[in-house]
């Protein structure tokens, strides 16, 4: 079988108009930068009748024109991805294939911004997204990637190989490569090649996103937790708590985090549990939050509150002890008929050190918020009318900081991608043949001034992540300062 | 001022102490140094043999006591076994009487690095003066180019060069180091894909390739051509977000009422930029500017291991993988010493800057 190419036959006459269309709209935002400094801003024409008319001469001119190329770019793109749902495999290449088995994605991404902008004004600041190109573009990059782990890792769809299945014969070779010897149903093709142990790339970088996302969104979410439970309280009380959980947040920051990381991940350290007790202390601070925060605003209404507590917090408990205990581990306090899921040594590990990491980050920025928003007047008013200082800081304070909370989740999200990174760069953590991006990237950069195709999609991938978030927060800034 | 920069003072001391307390707890985890001794002795040791190569150096003593002798406060530990010294303050070729009572911190000792058989102090102090020369670089690289790019971006506001440059940083902050140090070496310092290639046909450039893909060289012999690569990829992480806290003040400033009324008197646009905002503008990224030198820190492990510039990260990341436990410690007080005194430049700095912020 001869090898694909980038875009087969199809591109044998769509590639010539999409090099120039792109040709031309770089050239055009060149123009258009410089234009706006170079041009007058404003063109008078002065009429025989005395009248002016003004308008923004060449400026406007330049601003449709770039319009317009964008437009035409995004819909050669459309077209490549479109022709290659839609006809057999081969005839737009590598491209046309990746965009056939990305299809669930395309699709779930149509769904998804289809319904958002029909509905958006009933969507609250979900729906003010799609009011900023910014933030759609962000979105937009980060739903791809979100779909995309979630067909891979939880329909197993997407893939073409198994991500650890190792094919003889196909040791680093170049994208597009078929396999020799397939059987029936076998995907006969190594999309973006084959890495250095001759497994395939393409699905190593899809099975690698749903680590991303299966980490970095909880994990972030966790060090909230942790963060706005302790952070609360050191900004409202201050005195001598805040001293002390400032100190020791200082203390931790003054850490290289990549030492810290070496200290807590090393196997000799896992070994004996010291990430299993950090987990058993992290895991405890969202039932602490849950807990605080029904009784801060039930208990008033003590007949409401006993069973909804109860309840609550005992599901929340017996979660919490399925995830800190495990078979073998150093904690293993549950019985295993009740224990519903072990967790893997080196993903807990992981988890629990960027969690750590980052929860000291937002207690900082709460402690911050805390203290700036309890000289506000709507505190006063509650502290005058007697509530107590838990359900102030819970009711009153955290949900009118809500705000930079957000874009702040949103950027620290993409920071913990890049810390999930390092630690792969660094062979910490998970184990050595997981797919996840910073594993890869460390993989493939021995032999990278010779082959680059095992390194440079994982690092696309973790780029335009990490990317996406950072535009997804910039349109949620925007959009909540408009309010 | 004095009392506040004492106090200070006073803080980051402690934090030292306890910060190496805590290095020096988790390296001194039992499993750690079974792992010291056998890389030390030979891999195939017994438990026992283990455990009486520790005894005999004295890392089986309690955690504190240990600690106590390598800040200097307490007489180093010590034996004799077959007419030969062992314990904290033996160096190869000592014999009995030569050791010294206390060998800590306060003595001026650093320690011993087990992995490079040398004196910490000499291992480290190389190590540092390498990555000083790399930290400058980026400085220098890195500082004016986020300062230039954060005033353009922010004296108009929503402009096409503000969007663009706005873009710009935003993707400098989105790409970690690992990731544009591996772009930067397929496309520049490749010899088979990317710019290269394609320059050597031409006779542009000398070599094989425009940029070398390592820095190993770089340390006796820095040039252009194998130093630039690591500089830049550690600048870029960094600028973006300096530029970004530069767009921010600068944009600020530009909206002040004073500027309009330089504006309304009839200055042109050049001058109130350069004489009336900027030098309000730069007051928040100095701060900022400071703060970034622990995050550069950061950098430096990655970079310094991606290109393998044996450096202070270098230095740490191979200490740490063969708990190498003095130059761990050292390294750790290293980092906070950076840290604490950024911080206490930058307030400082702030105070001198910005006439309207007092001490009191």
């Amino acid at each position: 079988m001869e090898p694909l190419t980038w875009t087969g036959p199809f591109g044998a006459f769509v590639d010539p108009i999409f090099s120039v269309v792109l040709v031309v709209f770089l050239i055009l935002v060149a123009i258009q930068v410089v234009g706006a400094y170079a041009l007058p801003a404003v063109n008078d024409r002065i009429l025989a009748d005395g009248t002016i008319i003004r308008d923004r001469g060449p400026n406007a001119m330049i601003g449709m024109a770039v319009r317009y190329a964008l437009l035409a770019l995004l819909a050669l793109i459309v077209v490549y991805i479109v022709a290659g749902m839609f006809t057999p495999l081969g005839t737009v290449g590598i491209v046309g294939a990746l965009a056939a088995q990305l299809s669930p994605v395309w699709i779930s991404l149509l769904a998804t911004f289809l319904i958002s902008i029909v509905y958006k004004r009933k969507l609250g600041l979900y729906g003010k997204l799609f009011d900023s190109t910014v933030g759609m573009i962000g979105f937009g990059i980060v739903m791809f990637w979100v779909y995309t782990a979630v067909f891979a890792g939880v329909f197993d769809m997407i893939t073409t190989h198994d991500e650890l299945a190792q094919v003889s014969g196909m040791k680093n070779k170049g994208p597009g490569t078929p396999l020799r010897g397939i059987e029936e149903g076998d995907y006969p093709y190594y999309l973006l090649g084959g890495d250095n142990l001759a497994r395939d790339v393409f699905s190593r970088v899809v099975e690698g996103s749903w680590i991303v996302i299966t980490i970095a969104p909880p994990a972030t979410l966790f060090a909230f937790m942790v963060g706005i439970t302790l952070g609360l309280p050191a900004g409202y009380f201050g005195g001598r708590l805040d001293t002390f959980l400032s100190f020791l947040a200082n203390l931790v920051l003054a850490f290289p985090v990549i030492l810290l990381f070496y200290l807590l991940v090393t196997p000799e350290i896992v070994a004996i549990g010291v990430p299993n007790y950090l987990a058993v202390v992290l895991f405890i601070f969202p039932i602490i939050f849950v807990a605080v925060l029904l009784n801060s605003r039930f208990y008033t209404r003590p007949r409401l509150r006993t069973p909804l507590l109860i309840s609550v917090v005992g599901l929340m408990f017996w979660f919490y002890l399925c995830l800190v205990s495990a078979k073998g581990s150093a904690i293993d306090v549950l019985p295993s008929t009740l224990d519903l899921f072990d967790i893997s040594s080196g993903f807990l590990v992981v988890f629990v050190s960027v969690a750590f990491v980052n929860s000291i980050t937002v207690f900082r920025i709460v402690r911050g918020l805390a203290l700036d928003i309890q000289t506000r007047d709507y505190v006063a008013a509650a502290q005058t009318r007697g509530e107590g200082p838990w359900y102030i800081m819970l009711w009153e304070i955290l949900p009118n900081a809500r705000g930079p909370l957000i874009v702040d989740f949103c950027l620290r999200i993409g920071y913990t991608t890049i810390l999930l990174g390092t630690l792969g760069f660094f062979g910490l953590g998970l184990p050595p043949e997981s797919p996840d991006w910073g594993t890869t990237i460390n993989d493939g950069r021995k032999l990278m001034q010779l082959y680059v195709h095992p390194v440079l999609p994982p690092a696309f991938a973790l780029l335009t992540l990490v990317l996406g978030l950072n535009l997804l927060a910039d349109g949620l800034r925007e959009e909540s300062l408009r309010d | 001022m004095g009392l506040f920069i004492l106090r200070r003072f006073g803080v980051m001391l402690l934090t030292a102490l306890c910060l190496t307390y805590i290095v020096f707890f988790m390296t001194n985890l039992y499993p750690n140094l079974e792992k010291l001794a056998k890389t030390q002795g030979n891999f195939r040791m017994s438990d026992e043999a283990v455990a009486s190569f520790l005894e005999d150096r004295g890392y089986l003593q309690s955690t504190p006591r240990k600690y106590l002798e390598w800040v200097g406060l307490a007489p180093g530990y010590l034996t004799e076994k077959d007419g030969v010294p062992l314990g904290k303050c033996v160096r190869p070729g000592m014999t009995v009487e030569e050791v010294p009572n206390y060998c800590g911190i306060l003595q001026g000792d650093w320690g011993w690095s087990t992995v490079a058989k040398a004196p910490v102090s000499d291992v480290l102090g190389t190590r540092l003066a390498n990555t000083g020369y790399l930290m400058w670089w980026v400085m220098v690289l890195m500082v004016p180019s986020a300062l230039i790019i954060g005033v353009l971006a922010g004296m108009r506001e929503g402009s096409k060069l503000d969007r663009s440059l706005s873009t710009v940083s935003i993707l400098s902050t989105a790409t970690p180091e690992y990731v544009s140090g591996v772009i930067f070496i397929v496309f520049l310092a490749s010899s088979r894909y990317g710019l290269s290639p394609w320059l050597a046909e031409m006779g542009l450039i000398e070599g094989k390739t425009l940029f070398k893909g390592t820095a190993a060289k770089a340390m006796e012999t820095p040039t252009f051509e194998n130093f630039f690569l690591p500089v830049l990829t550690i600048a870029l992480y960094g600028m973006g977000y300096i530029a970004r806290m530069t767009r921010a003040s600068m944009a600020e400033v530009m909206t002040a009422q004073y500027i309009r009324t330089a504006r309304l008197k009839g200055v042109n646009f050049r001058n109130v930029v350069i004489k009336h905002a900027l030098r309000n503008a730069l007051i928040a990224p100095f701060t900022v500017i400071m703060l970034q030198v622990p995050w550069l820190l950061n950098g430096v492990v990655i970079v310094e291991n991606l290109f393998n510039y044996k450096g202070f990260g270098w230095q740490l990341v191979n200490a740490a993988g063969n708990n190498d436990i003095d130059v761990l410690l050292a390294v750790s007080v290293v980092s906070v010493v950076v840290v604490l005194l950024t911080q206490l430049i930058s307030d400082i700095g702030y105070v001198y800057l910005n006439p309207r912020i007092r001490i009191s």
